[in-house]
């Protein structure tokens, strides 16, 4: 009992702990914790379920960019609502380092720099898929301790 | 409404929100609102992002409101009309890329007069200042947080005061005294006024005149193309400057009428005005309107054709002054092209909604000029959008589905149009016969159409020829609008066309019948537009867009509504993509024409009245799309099409005026009867 338990509250706190990286790293920012806030017993996948819905929405976002970036000349207006609905999207579930480049990618938009843009949707698809493969292990260990945090701030 | 109660249909919704305000403004808290308020609230959420969509769907269910979420634009337009008490406020995302959010706020606006709150990651100020001047009542950057929604409530209070203090003071105006309080002096101050209405109710028996004068509690006066017209005239006869609610009533001579109505209804259009005028001509035209729509129109087709371009390009709508707008009627009716003529094209609006009321004979006058007087011989459509079969009762009836007296521009196309009803026809068969896919395939349908339209196709011609509208002027005007627009193909197209497009194609079928749910809207888009052509020919045209054609992002940029007939919307959108060039002139105008018939069947298509209904719908769309052809051109999917509709509906009537010879009485010819009907009093 006292072996389950104390398991049970190592895994509590490693889950604890990875989310506590997440936000240290700057992975998350705090629209990620406002989403946990909204979890709750009646809708307990909450933030499960939007990050879910955010990678298989987002994805076409991706693609699209892709493409339109493989086409000469470039279309930086079309590339630049691309990626503000993208970025919106990101931002929406708090993924901050996706956010960041996103930015950057807006500016050398802007700036209508081909290269600048094409090297930061490298920087954009890395952290993307970096996120979300630290979110779906995080889910996958939260799932098997249960329903433990509470949105805390990382303060 | 009753705030407490979760009342989609309610059709007396003063009367009820009359007495919970009733008790809420004669001391907020005094228990009687409802205790449960804000909660119940029927939120209607408008996001293409299903993340965000949901997380605010949840965050609105944690205040513990009522939520209905939509992806689309067209949707929730769709929504809103099924039910037309079925919601409190919307909230809208501003980038979408079937309907830019404007658009879908200035219809709402017009239609439903419901509080709409804008949102959107973009907080730069000109979009910030995008939602003020297009009557956006709050606007939240996202991401948006919980605390931000949960005082949404406030907006659906505001709103109800207002209209509660309009009805009230048309009730006990009507049933007791005179509406000349001297409070009332301006409709300006209806926030004054129902102060002092509210005391009125105070001191009367509120509740029995609620409930006898549940009538008049309805706060909608229907604004038909005959009562606008009287209104605008007394308008311009007084001076926008000088016109006041009370002097208006008086010339008005409309028995029944309240000064309350008239206020409210002085009160959009002067927004209408604004917005046509936009950043035009802040305060030239002080000159009063043009009373007599006599005015040559054809000054002012061309006129209203640039002008509304020129202000859809200045993007900065609304700061004409009421004034400058009524210059530009003015000039737009028959002045010789002033520089103003941005008004114009409002004037002509307005005229129409007038006419479109009135006269169906005059229609069928007005029409067959145009359609005599065209000298292409092709039935112009003026609005490209626009059907140009329209039946004169057609267009009467889109008037009146309008609802926006400002629409008439709309309407007024719709009027020309009603003539060609075999425009719309092929508009739509050919819309439906290409039914699929939304990209490309329509947009030669629509070309064809809108070629043999005649008139309007004319997209592809440059624009701006005053000139031009001697044979189409109302086409020409369209058609000026998107000449500039290399890319313009009417973006509206496409997001017009949805959502009318199935209208518009039931509507065109049945030819008058248009029951379709196909609103004006539609049209208006179409006519944005040209505005949005003019303004930056490689603009994205965002909203067409995403009907569908090239559209990456939004594959179902049309699905919407649009049936068969949204392909012709779609491809005007993507004028990025598409380069109709003069097909996507057509598109537009074959969208027009669809909308048009969407409006008409929006409102109610009884035969005649559809087609005035949705005129007034027009009108709206129009008016609103005006404003919107300031589109800053950023790539967003900003659905132009609105604009367009509008501005394309005014150059379109103007030309016609002018091809008619201006000798029409009264602008009459046509848009005189533009309904406004509708108009929330």
């Amino acid at each position: 009992m006292g072996g389950s338990v104390m398991d049970r509250n190592q895994m509590h706190r490693q889950v604890a702990n990875i989310r506590k990286s997440l936000f240290d790293q700057g992975y998350l920012d705090e629209q990620f914790i406002l989403l946990e806030e909204l979890q709750d017993s009646s809708n307990p996948s909450f933030v499960e379920e939007v990050v879910t819905l955010y990678y298989r929405d987002s994805a076409r976002f991706l693609y699209n960019l892709d493409q339109a970036l493989e086409k000469r000349p470039l279309d930086f207006s079309k590339l630049d609502s691309l990626m503000h609905q993208f970025k919106g999207s990101s931002t929406s579930i708090g993924a901050k380092k996706v956010k960041v480049e996103c930015s950057h990618f807006k500016d050398y938009c802007n700036a209508r720099n081909a290269e600048g843009c094409k090297r930061t949707f490298q920087h954009v698809k890395k952290e993307y898929t970096t996120l979300k493969k630290k979110l779906e292990a995080y889910f996958q260990m939260s799932r098997q301790v249960g329903p433990v945090h509470t949105a805390c701030r990382p303060r | 409404m009753n705030l407490g109660v979760v009342n989609k249909h309610q059709s007396m919704m003063p009367s009820s929100s009359g007495t919970s305000w009733k008790s809420a403004g004669a001391g907020a808290g005094d228990g009687g609102v409802p205790d449960q308020f804000p909660a119940g609230l029927r939120v209607l959420v408008v996001d293409d992002d299903p993340t965000c969509l949901m997380i605010l769907e949840t965050m609105l269910r944690r205040c513990n409101y009522e939520v209905t979420r939509c992806n689309r634009a067209e949707i929730a337009l769709r929504h809103l009309r099924e039910n037309k008490n079925g919601f409190d406020v919307v909230i809208s995302d501003v980038h979408m890329p079937d309907m830019d959010g404007f658009k879908l706020l200035e219809h709402i606006g017009l239609e439903m007069d419901l509080p709409v709150i804008m949102m959107s990651a973009d907080d730069s100020k000109s979009v910030v200042m995008k939602g003020v001047t297009h009557g956006a009542c709050d606007y939240l950057i996202k991401p948006v947080r919980i605390e931000a929604l949960r005082n949404i409530w406030q907006h659906v209070v505001r709103k109800r005061k207002h209209e509660w203090k309009d009805i009230e003071q048309s009730a006990s105006a009507d049933e007791q005294k005179p509406p000349e309080e001297p409070d009332y002096s301006s409709s300006a101050n209806e926030g004054h006024n129902w102060k002092n209405s509210k005391r009125r109710k105070d001191d009367d028996d509120e509740t029995d005149e609620r409930d006898d004068s549940s009538s008049l509690k309805k706060p909608r006066v229907v604004w038909s193309v005959e009562l606008h017209q009287q209104f605008v005239a007394a308008v311009n006869q007084l001076g926008i400057d000088k016109a006041v609610p009370k002097k208006i009533l008086e010339l008005m001579n409309v028995p029944g009428l309240t000064r309350e109505n008239v206020a409210s209804h002085l009160q959009k259009y002067r927004l209408y005005l604004r917005r046509l005028s936009g950043s035009q001509h802040p305060g030239g035209m002080a000159t009063g309107f043009m009373g007599s729509s006599d005015a040559g129109y054809g000054s002012m087709s061309s006129l209203n054709g640039i002008d509304l371009q020129a202000l859809a390009a200045s993007g900065q709508l609304g700061q004409l002054p009421p004034q400058s707008l009524a210059t530009l009627q003015a000039a737009a009716l028959g002045r010789s092209n002033n520089s103003k003529s941005p008004i114009s094209v409002p004037v002509i609006d307005q005229r129409n909604i007038f006419s479109f009321e009135n006269p169906k004979s005059r229609y069928t006058e007005v029409q067959s000029q145009h359609l005599t007087n065209n000298s292409s011989g092709k039935q112009l459509n003026l609005l490209p959008g626009i059907p140009t079969n329209m039946e004169p009762k057609q267009f009467v009836s889109l008037q009146q589905s309008a609802q926006h007296p400002f629409g008439s521009m709309n309407n007024q196309v719709l009027i020309q149009m009603g003539g060609q009803s075999h425009i719309q026809n092929h508009i739509q068969s050919q819309a439906q016969s290409s039914t699929n896919p939304h990209h490309g395939l329509r947009q030669p349908v629509l070309s064809s159409e809108m070629l043999t339209r005649g008139g309007v196709v004319d997209m592809a011609t440059p624009v701006y020829n005053p000139a031009v509208s001697q044979t189409s002027s109302l086409v020409d005007f369209s058609v000026n609008h998107k000449t500039d627009s290399s890319g313009s193909s009417y973006p509206h197209g496409g997001s017009l066309g949805i959502p009318s497009l199935s209208a518009a194609s039931s509507t065109l079928q049945g030819s008058g019948k248009l029951d379709t749910k196909v609103s004006l809207r539609n049209i208006l888009p179409s006519y944005d537009i040209f505005n949005d052509l003019n303004q930056n020919g490689s603009r994205d045209w965002g909203g067409l867009q995403d009907v569908g054609l090239n559209f990456d992002p939004s594959p179902h940029t049309m699905q919407g509504g649009l049936d068969a007939s949204s392909p012709m919307l779609l491809q005007h959108n993507r004028s990025s993509g598409v380069e109709m060039g003069g097909h996507n002139r057509n598109l537009t105008g074959g969208n027009k024409v669809i909308f048009s018939q969407g409006v008409e069947a929006r409102t109610h298509h009884n035969g005649s009245n559809a087609g005035q209904q949705r005129n007034t719908y027009i009108g709206d769309s129009s008016f609103r799309v005006k404003t919107e052809s300031e589109h800053d051109g950023s790539s967003q999917n900003t659905l132009y099409q609105d604009q367009y509709g509008q501005d394309d509906l005014l150059a379109a009537i103007l030309k016609q005026q002018q091809q008619e010879g201006i000798g029409q009485p009264e602008n009459e010819f046509g848009f005189d009867g533009y309904a406004l009907d509708d108009l929330p009093a």
